[in-house]
């Protein structure tokens, strides 16, 4: 199951996890080779219990490279052949990681389905020799591990197999993953962490010896379908064909439902799974090694592998360590995007003044700061005291006191530059002179909020996406005159926040708005062409967006898009162009503002979950109906007019400087406009479908309603040369 | 520390300002007894830092005497009293012990964790059944493990503050009955019910009841902050302290071994004998029980199971029992005639992280205290430290005896040093002589006084760990015989 075995973190606690042993046995003495150096895993022996650690040099984690799994078998073979040795323990040395799942870097370093199906194999025979083992072996995980040997067959295993999500500890001990559970240690007499898992270490001693001794059994000595906490009667439901094929069936379903198709790897793994149970394990080892080897080669591999590497680049600062690491923050406006910033705050330990103008607005924001905190606590991943605790960082009020000692000022009011201009100047008189003042902002420039300020290299531009707990990234807008330690300063606080950052440079929309724009003005037209909301949102999101179109333009809010629409339409002018921004108007002065006012394109009432179309909108709708064009109307047509105007609107500001890296880029697409992840984002779109293409399409459409398709220089460069790429 | 030199300020401040007392006449008459305790106690204690704690300036604050009922197993003869039985039993057993005339008594203050809820000051409905005046007033504090040393420092307080001049600080805990209550749900119904005015209005308020409102809450045993029992905490604590199972055991054996000991030679004379009602009387504690290593080996985990090492044998036992000191500024003492146990000198509130070391109080309070006083390691005669378990105390002598520990987590240049075992709970201690929460303190400070006076020592220091992650420390000075 190498391909499923999911990256788990095991955040809280630690565990240990026996490996099964059945009877096949092995008799063969060799010489231990004591003097052979290895590199990523050593072993020493306690008594009659080998205990191999691993310890990848020169890296955070552990991963399945060549290397390790070559190590690991020649000591397991020594192990097994000692006649000293009854029993194992396997554990890592690294504090918090276990094997954090194969080398990406091995599996990208392979050109053939081939070359992996093989890589493959060797780590199936490895976990197939560990589960064969005539002696006891005992995995003592600290931190993210690879699923290890699961057990397959039900749908709670499916459904972590599916998604590689990662698993509490204390949850997969519930599920039978892990057999027992060892808490983190306080501090000793040497650092907790070293001192965990030296502790974890002798439990797990114990374990194997008691294993070996037979004076403990493992719980789950179970075949492949059952695990111990089946019932009898759910087990004996499984053996019976018609029953398996129905549960297949129905995950299938919810996998189909949940990936519109578009990621390959779920429905094979089911089909491995199936492989393995009706016909056999080796069957199912056979089937599994070349799927993966099948699925390693597939684009979606290579662009979800390449959204994964860009996603930890921008989890670092490269800008350094600020000057004076803040340690008070101030959020000015209570609103959605102002709670939601202080939340992200305040549960990181960070000290946030969130100031209103009134008590009823700022009651608001604090209530959805709890809320987001208490939903935490229902879900039990805070206890209501860390709430409690998390909740009192946060200072709520209506004027600046305490502004003096503030680090950084967040201001997320109003999107009106009268407006930020005053609360800028407000907020000058007050801060200290090392103070940063950020503004969270769609689309005002940087640059003209900075105008008014005394100190314009103290002036960035944090845009962050709502809602801002659940959205993972944050644009860093940083104008001519923002100083790099303003830079440094604003990363580090989105990093602590928790967020994915790229940073762009000053201009209208910035990157991730400017992009959006164009194909916003699409989806008008799409809809003023008679396309139905509806029908839209369903081309959308088979297309691999999370969200559909038009409900985006409820999420967003239909006064913002418009507000949004109108400035960039100026900038930009033709390229913008598109749909007509009366339907927008028409919207609010029916007071049809999205999901915020309960109306947009759907109805939306708290508690029903199935929204229904707003029956007031089909008036609008169609008195601005336009003909449609039926040779650039078909479905893959109006997919492909969204996605390429977004594309397109990319790709040029790479060219203008916008973007300093297509991986930002790419980041920023995926992870704060839902651009398809299977696409990997714009960059690695035309990379992987061929620049060539997209500019035949852009061409098709320029034909059909002018400039705003026309293909950027940069785009067309990639196509005119087929050897140039993004991503070398 | 700063809020002990915040206190101590405060302290003298009050006594610069008191209005009715001439701040010279008090320096008066402090001078003369101070530096006649000091001339007393130079004999036995040439090797000694200090001669005495003696501040000037400072009121000298004596125990008289202490007493305790029998610590009692929980569930055993006790279990049909109420808190202020057993508090009024040490209240009684403190007055004819001392002869102290009850309108002498200024004030009385009693420690209690778990506190009934009929007699939530229980202070107050003890010491008015055990016949002292109704004008003496009386208040219940609560520290978790330390709230009777609580009790007593608020007395030293009120003492040094010339607020009062005799009073009798206890503490009372009866594990045998606690408050268990309704549901939320069902007492939100209840009290909705009570509102109710129409029949109409009761009903509809009845048709919301749920079979599942029946279900009770009990007291929390665990951490309110990190939802952890304390056993479980101490067993990550032994384990980061990496003290084997076989320890621990040694350490309860050696307690209960102990504490057999001093039983069987009457050395435990702060126990008074407590007549129950409907029972026999009962004369001692009832929970040493010296056992074997094997037949403490034989026990399961109680609380990491099934491989962590604190068991029931090697933990304290949940106690009823209750115990009182009689508290007095030394001229009074002096003046009513008595010949007073001991001083009670500097003492320590520390507290730390509740989650990894919610029982390292003692090696945060043991240095702090023993810098204020002035004195090392060395100086101490007698130990007298709280055993919640027996890994909790090893790893405290374990932390005292680290320089890594000072230094990464008590911002300390060196360790403080690890007390020597032949001076250590030689009379036994929590884990074989029970450990009533709320009692704990005054047993552990009469101890420490009837030790030094029977092993001819100077200066005991007293510490313990409490819930919450807190902990205390009190230097013990021996009254010159």
């Amino acid at each position: 199951m190498v391909a499923s075995r999911a990256i788990g973190s095991l955040s809280r606690f630690t565990a240990s996890r026996t490996l099964r042993c059945s009877g096949y046995i092995c008799r063969s003495f060799t010489r231990s080779s004591a003097l052979l150096t290895r590199t990523h895993i050593n072993y020493g022996v306690r008594g009659d219990v080998a205990v191999i650690r691993i310890n990848s040099p020169n890296s955070k984690v552990n991963t399945l490279s060549q290397e390790l799994h070559s190590e690991f078998m020649e000591v397991m073979n020594e192990v097994w052949s000692s006649s000293q040795i009854r029993s194992a323990v396997l554990i890592s040395t690294k504090p918090g990681c276990f094997i954090a799942g194969a080398d990406l870097n091995m599996l990208n370093s392979c050109t053939t389905s081939q070359e992996v199906t093989q890589i493959s194999q060797e780590a199936q025979k490895m976990f197939e020799k560990l589960e064969k083992s005539t002696k006891p072996v005992v995995a003592a995980i600290n931190g993210s591990c690879l699923g290890g040997g699961l057990e397959v067959g039900i749908p709670a295993a499916f459904d972590m197999m599916l998604t590689g999500r990662g698993i509490r500890a204390d949850r997969a001990k519930k599920m039978g993953l892990v057999d027992q559970l060892v808490e983190p240690l306080g501090p000793g007499v040497k650092p907790p962490e070293e001192r965990t898992i030296e502790y974890l270490e002798e439990v797990a001693i114990t374990f194997a010896k008691g294993l070996a001794d037979k004076k403990i059994t493992p719980k789950r000595d179970k075949g492949l379908v059952e695990t111990f906490y089946l019932t009898e009667l759910t087990s004996y439901a499984l053996s019976i064909p018609f029953v398996r094929q129905q549960i297949y069936k129905k995950v299938e379903e919810k996998v189909r439902k949940q990936t519109k198709g578009l990621y390959p790897a779920p429905l094979k793994i089911i089909d491995v799974v199936k492989t393995g149970i009706e016909q056999g394990s080796n069957a199912g080892y056979l089937s599994e090694s070349q799927t993966f080897g099948e699925l390693a080669m597939t684009k979606e591999s290579k662009a979800l592998m390449g959204l994964y590497r860009g996603q930890t680049q921008c989890k670092k600062n490269k800008f350094g360590a600020p000057q004076k690491e803040v340690k008070q923050l101030a959020v000015l406006g209570a609103g959605l995007m102002g709670a939601g910033i202080a939340q992200v705050s305040v549960d990181k330990g960070l000290q946030t003044i969130l100031k209103d103008t009134t008590l009823p607005a700022l009651g608001r924001g604090q209530q959805q700061v709890f809320k987001g905190l208490n939903d935490k606590v229902k879900k039990k991943t805070l206890t209501s005291f860390e709430r409690d605790a998390m909740f009192s960082n946060l200072i709520g009020q209506l004027d600046y006191r305490g502004f003096e000692k503030a680090d950084m000022v967040i201001e997320a009011v109003f999107e009106d530059l009268n407006l930020k201009h005053r609360v800028l100047k407000e907020a000058e008189a007050v801060i200290p002179d090392h103070c940063v003042f950020a503004s969270n902002t769609s689309a005002l420039p940087i640059g003209e909020i900075a105008t008014v300020s005394k100190r314009p290299e103290k002036v960035i531009g944090m845009h962050y996406f709502s809602p801002v707990d659940k959205m993972q990234l944050l644009e860093i807008i940083t104008t001519e005159k923002t100083s790099k330690d303003t830079t440094a300063s604003a990363v580090d606080v989105g990093l602590r926040q928790g967020k994915v950052i790229i940073v762009v440079k000053d201009g209208p929309g910035f990157y991730t708005t400017r992009c959006l724009t164009p194909m916003m003005s699409e989806v008008i037209r799409i809809l003023q062409e008679g396309v139905g909301p509806k029908k839209l949102d369903s081309l959308t999101t088979s297309f691999g967006f999370p969200v559909g179109a038009a409900t985006l333009v409820d999420e967003v809010g239909v006064d913002v898009a418009k507000h949004v629409a109108e400035n960039l339409g100026k900038e930009f002018g033709e390229r913008f162009a598109g749909g007509s921004l009366e339907m927008l108007q028409q919207m609010i002065s029916k007071g049809f503002l999205g999901r915020k006012s309960g109306k947009g394109f759907y109805i939306y009432q708290e508690g029903v979950k199935n929204k229904n179309l707003n029956s007031d909108m089909d008036s609008i709708l169609a008195s601005l109906k336009m003909p449609s064009q039926p040779d650039v109307s078909s479905d893959e047509d109006i997919q492909y007019r969204l996605v390429t105007r977004f594309v397109n609107e990319a790709i040029l500001c790479l060219q203008e400087g916008v973007l300093a890296t297509p991986t930002e880029g790419d980041i920023g697409a995926v992870f704060g406009l839902g651009f398809p992840p299977c696409l990997g984002g714009p960059f690695h779109f035309v990379d992987l479908y061929g620049a060539q293409k997209i500019v035949d399409r852009l061409r098709k459409y320029e034909a059909a309603y002018g400039k705003q398709f026309t293909p950027c220089q940069l785009l067309v460069d990639h196509a005119n040369n087929p050897n140039k790429k993004f991503y070398q | 520390m700063n809020q002990n030199f915040r206190m101590i300020s405060l302290l003298t401040y009050t006594l610069k300002n008191l209005p009715n007392t001439s701040k010279w006449a008090l320096r008066f008459c402090m001078r003369p007894l101070s530096s006649s305790s000091q001339l007393q106690a130079a004999a036995a204690s040439q090797t000694k830092s200090k001669k005495t704690l003696a501040k000037p300036n400072i009121r000298n604050i004596v125990v008289v005497d202490g007493v305790r009922t029998p610590f009692l197993l929980s569930g055993t003869s006790y279990k049909d009293l109420m808190p202020h039985d057993l508090a009024r039993a040490a209240l009684s057993g403190l007055l004819h012990r001392t002869s102290v005339p009850k309108d002498v008594v200024d004030y009385i203050i009693f420690g209690t964790v778990i506190q009934e809820v009929k007699t939530s000051n229980v202070a107050r409905e003890a010491a008015l059944g055990a016949g002292f005046s109704d004008k003496t007033p009386a208040h219940t504090v609560t520290m978790a493990c330390i709230s009777s040393n609580q009790a007593m420092t608020t007395a030293v307080g009120l003492i040094a503050s010339g607020q009062c001049d005799v009073v009798v600080a206890g503490g009372v805990e009866l594990m045998s009955d606690i408050p268990i209550r309704h549901s939320r749900k069902m007492r939100k119904m209840m009290l909705d019910l009570n509102k109710a005015k129409t029949l109409a209005q009761r009903l509809s308020i009845i048709s919301k009841f749920r079979l599942n409102f029946l279900s009770p809450e009990l007291p929390a045993v665990s951490e309110f902050s990190t939802s952890e029992t304390m056993g479980h905490s101490a067993d990550r604590l032994a384990a980061a302290f990496a003290i084997s199972r076989e320890e621990q055991d040694e350490y309860a054996l050696r307690s209960h071994s102990l504490a057999k000991k001093a039983q069987d030679e009457g050395l435990l004379s702060d126990v008074v004998p407590f007549k129950v009602p409907g029972r026999d009387t009962v004369t001692q504690d009832n929970g040493i029980r010296p056992s074997s290593l094997d037949q403490m080996a034989k026990l399961k985990p109680a609380f990491i199971k099934p491989y962590g090492t604190v068991t029931a044998a090697n933990s304290s036992f949940l106690t009823d029992g209750a115990s009182a000191v009689l508290i007095m500024a030394e001229e009074k003492a002096l003046a009513m005639g008595y010949k007073p146990k001991a001083y009670l000198r500097d003492f320590m509130y520390v507290s730390q992280d509740p989650k990894d070391q919610l029982l390292l109080g003692p090696t945060y309070a043991t240095p702090k205290v023993l810098e204020k006083a002035g004195l090392t390691m060395n100086d101490i005669d007698v130990f007298e430290f709280h055993e919640a378990f027996s890994g909790q105390i090893l790893a405290n002598l374990k932390a005292m005896d680290s320089d890594w520990f000072a230094q990464n987590y008590m911002g300390r240049k060196a360790k403080v040093g690890l007390p020597p075992l032949e001076k250590f709970n030689n009379w036994g201690g929590s884990l074989s002589l029970g450990h009533p929460f709320g009692a704990t303190g005054c047993r552990l400070v009469m101890a420490a006084a009837n030790r030094l006076r029977k092993e001819g020592g100077q200066y005991g220091l007293v510490a313990a760990c409490a819930a919450g992650g807190q902990g205390h420390a009190m230097i013990v000075e021996a009254y010159p015989k």
